[in-house]
C-alpha cells in the first residue's frame, strides 16, 4: 500500500544511545550516551523504558514546544506487551498509540503520524522507538552474562531511544510518501539469519514502492535499510537482482554500518532503534545540510517469536519504506 | 523466487564458521582445565592429606565456585566466547549457565525470578543427565548381570 503525502514535514529528531552506539562512528550524533545498560534504573527493562521518556523531552526541548503542543505520540520495542513504550507513555502523558512491527516499527510510525496529519486529523506528532540489547537479549536468546558461543551471521540489538517531531508545519525535510509492505516468509527457520529472513520483505517492499512512483533506485541519493546485517545486504542486494532485476549502487544497511569494524558485535547492528540511530542523526544532518537530497528508508522487521520457533514454524518477516525529501 | 532458489542464495552468502579454529581452541581451553582440575586435586590432597576421590569432590566445588565467581565479575562470557566447547563441556559451562540465568533473573524476585529461572539452561543438562545416567547404569547392571 503507497501513500503519497502534500504537507506533512519531519521537523526534528532526538536520539538517546547505549555504549556500544556510543563507540561507534555514528557517536557523535546522539543527543545523550550512556556507559552502562541501567541508565540510573534497576531493571533493562526500566531502562529502555527511560530511553524513550528522555529521547521525547530531548526532542521537546529541541523543538521549544510542551507536552501540550503534541496531538498524539506513537511508540514501539521489542518487548512483550510493548512495555518500555507503555511505561513511558504512562510519562510522557500524551494519547499514545503503542505499535509493534519488531525492527520495522520506526517507518510504520511515521507512516500513521503522517496520514493523520495529511487528512488534517493532527497537527503534530511525535514517533518513538526503542531497543536495548540487555532486555532484548533476555527475552529472545540467551542470559546477557552467558557466553555461549554465537554465529558469524548474528545480529546484535542495538541500544537506543530515538524520537522524531511530525508535522504539518513547514521545516526543510518533506515526508514525501510512504510504502506500507506485505508479511514475507521464504520458510527461514533460522534465528541466528535474521539478514537472511528480512531480505525479501525488504525487496518487496522497495520494488513495490519504485513500481508505484515509476521511479528508478537512483532516484534517491540513499536507500538505506534498517537491519540486515553485513550478510544480510547481500542477500538483499542478489535477490533484488534475480527477482526484479533491480541493481543498487547508492544502497547501504544501517544495521551493516552503524559499529564499524567492531567484530564483536558480528554481522552488525539490528532492532527497531538500529535504522533511526542513523537516519535522524547522520542521514537528517546530511538532510539538512542539502548533501542529500532524497533518501528512501526501509525498516526491516523479523516477526520473531521464541514459542513459535521453538515449534518449529518459520519466522515471517515485514518491511515499511518512507521517501525524504529536501524542499 | 521459490524458497529452495532463496535457501541456495541464503547459503551463498553465508560465511563459514570456523569450525577446525573453534576446535583447537576448544582442545587447548578443555587441556587446560584438565590441567587446572589435576593440578588442583594434587594439592588439595598433599595440603589435606586427603585421598584422591575426596580431593576430586574439593576440586569440583572449587572450578563450580570460580565459574560462578567469574560469570559475576562478567569476565567468563568473554573466556567461553573465545574457548567455546572447552570451556562449556567441564563442570565450569553448568555453573555459568546456571550463574548467567540467576544474574539475569534476579530483578524479578526470589521465588519467580531465580528459582523459577535458574535452570533456563541447565535444567536440560540435569533431566536429561539423569536419564542417562539411569538408562547407562540399567544397561550396565544387565551386562554385567549377564557377565556373571
Amino acid at each position: 500500500m503507497n501513500f503519497k503525502y502534500k504537507n506533512v514535514y519531519l521537523n526534528e529528531t532526538a536520539l538517546v544511545a547505549g555504549p556500544y552506539e556510543a563507540k561507534g562512528p555514528f557517536g557523535k550524533y546522539y543527543d545523550k550516551t550512556y556507559n552502562d545498560f541501567y541508565f540510573g534504573t534497576n531493571s533493562w527493562e526500566m531502562a529502555e523504558s527511560k530511553l524513550i521518556t528522555e529521547s521525547v523531552s530531548i526532542l521537546l526541548n529541541k523543538a521549544k514546544l510542551n507536552k501540550d503542543d503534541i496531538d498524539i505520540h506513537i511508540s514501539s520495542d521489542l518487548l512483550n506487551q510493548l512495555v518500555a513504550s507503555n511505561y513511558a507513555a504512562k510519562d510522557i502523558n500524551i494519547p499514545f498509540i503503542g505499535l509493534y512491527a519488531a525492527c520495522a516499527s520506526s517507518t510504520l510510525g511515521i507512516i500513521l503520524a503522517s496520514n493523520m496529519i495529511n487528512s488534517k486529523q493532527i497537527k503534530k506528532a511525535i514517533c518513538t522507538v526503542s531497543s536495548h540489547n540487555a532486555s532484548a537479549e533476555k527475552q529472545f536468546r540467551y542470559p546477557v552474562e552467558y557466553g555461549g558461543p554465537k554465529r558469524k551471521t548474528t545480529t546484535s540489538t542495538s541500544t537506543g531511544g530515538c524520537a522524531a517531531l511530525i508535522s504539518n508545519s513547514k521545516s526543510g525535510i518533506k515526508i514525501e510518501s510512504g510504502t506500507i509492505g506485505r508479511v514475507v516468509d521464504m520458510n527461514i527457520k533460522d534465528v541466528y539469519h535474521m539478514g537472511a529472513v528480512m531480505a525479501p520483505a525488504a525487496a518487496e517492499t522497495l520494488y513495490e514502492h519504485l513500481k508505484y512512483h515509476k521511479r528508478k533506485p537512483n532516484y534517491y541519493d540513499l536507500i538505506l535499510t534498517g537491519d540486515l546485517g553485513i550478510y544480510g545486504r547481500g542477500i538483499f542486494k542478489d535477490y533484488l537482482k534475480e527477482k526484479y532485476n533491480i541493481e543498487l549502487n547508492n544502497y547501504e544497511d544501517a544495521g551493516s554500518i552503524l559499529y564499524g569494524n567492531n567484530k564483536k558485535m558480528y554481522a552488525g547492528g539490528s532492532g527497531p532503534a538500529c535504522l533511526p540511530l542513523i537516519s535522524y542523526g547522520y542521514v537528517f544532518n546530511k538532510l539538512k545540510n542539502k548533501e542529500y537530497k532524497k533518501v528512501l528508508l526501509i525498516a526491516t522487521g523479523a516477526l520473531h517469536s521464541v514459542t513459535m520457533c521453538n515449534e518449529k514454524n518459520s519466522i515471517p518477516s515485514i518491511a515499511h519504506a518512507i521517501s525524504l525529501e529536501v524542499i | 523466487m521459490d524458497e529452495n532458489k532463496y535457501s541456495i542464495l541464503v547459503k551463498k552468502h553465508t560465511p563459514k564458521e570456523d569450525v577446525s579454529k573453534n576446535v583447537f581452541k576448544a582442545f587447548i581451553g578443555g587441556g587446560i582445565m584438565g590441567l587446572l582440575g589435576q593440578g588442583l586435586i594434587d594439592i588439595y590432597s598433599f595440603l589435606f592429606n586427603v585421598s584422591t576421590k575426596e580431593a576430586g569432590i574439593y576440586m569440583i566445588v572449587t572450578l563450580i565456585f570460580l565459574g560462578c565467581l567469574f560469570t559475576c565479575l562478567g569476565w567468563f562470557d568473554r573466556l567461553v566466547n573465545f574457548f567455546r566447547c572447552g570451556l562449556i563441556i567441564p563442570i565450569t559451562g553448568f555453573a555459568h549457565a546456571m550463574q548467567s540465568a540467576t544474574l539475569e533473573y534476579r530483578r524479578e524476585g526470589l521465588i519467580t525470578g531465580i528459582g523459577t529461572c535458574m535452570f533456563k539452561l541447565a535444567g536440560s543438562v540435569i533431566a536429561y543427565g539423569i536419564i542417562s545416567a539411569y538408562t547407562f547404569g540399567v544397561i550396565r547392571l544387565i551386562i554385567l548381570g549377564v557377565l556373571k
